[in-house]
């Protein structure tokens, strides 16, 4: 008998503070594979959010340097200018990301830096117990927004992929989910992508990971998943958003 | 036999996502406590039927399930 499935490499012995059937676990380990298959762990360089994740160096056996809070582009833009031959990931929430750190995200992604950001969606402000995000769906019960959501009082939810994928300095988008196996073999398949568009040094690359918050949301882990395969990915599309290599190859050939 | 698993019962975390991956229903929960306070699940293969597939482990978050085959 042989092993065909275990801990990846880049990956530490610690069991994982997260709450059970959070997303974020899945996510650290699916970005550990492709660490591991790409045969880039000495010379990758990680960057933790502020939020539930801000100890993902714990679990990470690469460099790690915590951003500020929302800085993690900033943070990831100076590092990739130094050390051009590093790859660099940075790893935010939707609090991190879409609330505190919308300058930053949005510009890395506008001049087009050659870094690859991982964003976790979950809809709701995990660390500090579950108040509404910038991504929270309309109707969505949150410890703010006690009878859900509405856009006169609090706008509509923000999808940054969508945003960010009108840029033209950014290469490669894509939003997933972590819900059932065939979802999470998508999702690697996206992180893996990312990476290697960052290695051939195509720009800016995004993977959005939909990620369920089973204690924050009131639900059991298997319902949470349900939640998200029913509701969120209503108003967060799965697929590929923007994809520039690929169409540029498919561009040449045409023209050839 | 073409397959098993062995699950980490200090890692697991009784989140049953393992048990809604596994086509053959060979995950099950159990009774017994660990030390953190929650129920790890138990692997039941009587028959062998455990193909070794890795759908749990790909599904597991806390990488508590490693997988064996053939």
């Amino acid at each position: 008998m042989k092993k065909v499935f275990g801990r990846p490499l880049s990956m530490k012995n610690n069991p994982f503070h997260y709450c059970a059937g959070c997303g974020h676990s899945t996510a650290h380990r699916l970005i550990a594979e492709v660490i591991d298959e790409l045969g880039i762990r000495d010379i990758t360089i990680g960057l933790p959010p502020a939020g539930c994740a801000v100890l993902a160096y714990n679990y990470f056996d690469v460099d790690m340097i915590e951003a500020q809070h929302g800085r993690g582009p900033a943070t990831a833009t100076g590092l990739k200018r130094i050390l051009p031959d590093r790859i660099i990931f940075s790893y935010q929430g939707d609090g991190d990301l879409a609330a505190i750190g919308t300058a930053e995200s949005f510009h890395a992604a506008n001049r087009g830096e050659n870094i690859t950001v991982i964003f976790i969606n979950n809809a709701v402000y995990g660390m500090t117990g579950g108040q509404m995000a910038p991504t929270s769906t309309l109707g969505q019960k949150t410890t703010t927004s006690p009878t859900g959501r509405n856009t006169t009082l609090d706008g509509y939810p923000i999808m940054m992929s969508d945003v960010l994928a009108m840029l033209p300095g950014t290469a490669y988008i894509e939003r997933c989910t972590v819900t059932t196996p065939a979802n999470i073999i998508k999702a690697k398949k996206a992180i893996r992508k990312a990476f290697q568009y960052q290695i051939d040094g195509e720009g800016f690359s995004m993977v959005e990971i939909l990620s369920p918050c089973p204690t924050n949301w009131k639900m059991s882990p298997v319902e949470a998943c349900r939640w998200i395969d029913e509701v969120m990915t209503k108003q967060f599309p799965l697929g590929v958003i923007k994809d520039r290599p690929a169409q540029e190859k498919k561009r040449e050939q045409k023209g050839n | 036999m073409k397959g098993y698993i062995v699950i980490d019962k200090e890692l697991c975390k009784e989140c049953h996502l393992c048990i809604q991956a596994c086509k053959y229903g060979l995950i099950v929960p159990s009774r017994e406590y660990n030390s953190k306070g929650y129920r790890p699940v138990s692997f039941k293969d009587g028959e062998g039927k455990c193909v070794g597939c890795a759908l749990c482990g790909v599904a597991c978050p806390e990488i508590a399930i490693e997988v064996y085959r053939e």
